[in-house]
């Protein structure tokens, strides 16, 4: 089977699409699918629940985590990451239902779900005797 | 893998040794995925102090507080472990794969001593907050100074 989701590149953003200057980071995603729907986690560690924006639009899927910074002006003796917004973006080639999409975010984790429209759902045909 | 009708000779060879490559960074990771930066020290920490405390913070999304474990030993040794729990995919098809899972552990050496008993740990939204109060003997300590 062929990758059903493409990742786009930062810049290819949607038109009109705002994004601050500063840190922007790509989260890792985990991305599932069986025969009713499409399953994609994405890390958003930091990011509050009312700080996300999940778009479908014109079958991309755009995930956007605003995360302000938490520290400032501190003296590190350490610093292996940074902490700034989540962006990443995909096409999506399945047909999926963009009424029924569901996303949640639970332990800086988030969870969308697509459900793929009814008619590309494997139907069972049931074979008659006579 | 791609075939090809103009695989070199070769080729099996070199998928095999490609295996082995991603079998030992999926060891050294520990936890699946077979992704190259998995091999670096997991998690990655922030660091950084002010006069009265030494404070650590780490990036756990999906993990809850009673998977993570933090030790002080020896005054100065910090040690996070836990273990992350792999996705439920059961008779799900795989598209993608880059979040790890499975146990970690790590350790660093703090600056200072700090009083063990008093560190402090909240995992909050995916993230990992430690304050580390430091040792009364490391703090620094404002002199008086006499006059006559």
């Amino acid at each position: 089977m062929t990758n059903e989701l493409t990742t786009k590149q930062p810049g290819q953003d949607l038109e009109g699409t705002h994004r601050e200057p500063g840190a922007t980071f790509t989260p890792r995603v985990d991305i599932l699918e069986n025969e009713n729907e499409l399953v994609l986690y994405a890390d958003l560690p930091g990011v509050m629940p009312e700080s996300v924006d999940v778009r479908f639009e014109n079958g991309e899927l755009v995930l956007h985590g605003h995360c302000a910074p938490r520290q400032n002006g501190v003296r590190y003796l350490r610093t292996e990451y940074g902490v700034g917004d989540f962006y990443r973006a995909f096409t999506i080639t399945a047909d999926v239902d963009p009424d029924k999409i569901a996303a949640e975010l639970k332990n800086g984790v988030l969870a969308v779900h697509l459900p793929k429209s009814e008619k590309v759902k494997p139907k069972k045909i049931e074979v008659r005797g006579q | 893998m791609v075939q090809s009708r103009w695989q070199p000779l070769f080729a099996g060879e070199f998928q095999r040794f490609h295996n082995e490559v991603n079998r030992l960074f999926h060891q050294l990771g520990g936890h699946g995925g077979g992704w190259p930066t998995l091999a670096r020290a997991y998690p990655a920490l922030n660091v950084w102090e002010d006069e009265n405390n030494i404070y650590a913070e780490a990036e756990l999304p999906g993990m809850t507080q009673d998977q993570v474990e933090i030790y002080v030993t020896e005054g100065n040794l910090f040690t996070l472990q836990g273990e992350r729990p792999p996705v439920e995919a059961a008779s799900m098809a795989w598209h993608r794969r880059e979040r790890g899972a499975g146990k970690f552990s790590r350790t660093v050496t703090l600056p200072t001593n700090v009083d063990a008993d008093k560190v402090e740990a909240r995992l909050e939204q995916g993230v990992l907050h430690v304050t580390l109060p430091k040792a009364a003997a490391a703090r620094p300590r404002k002199i008086a100074v006499k006059g006559e």
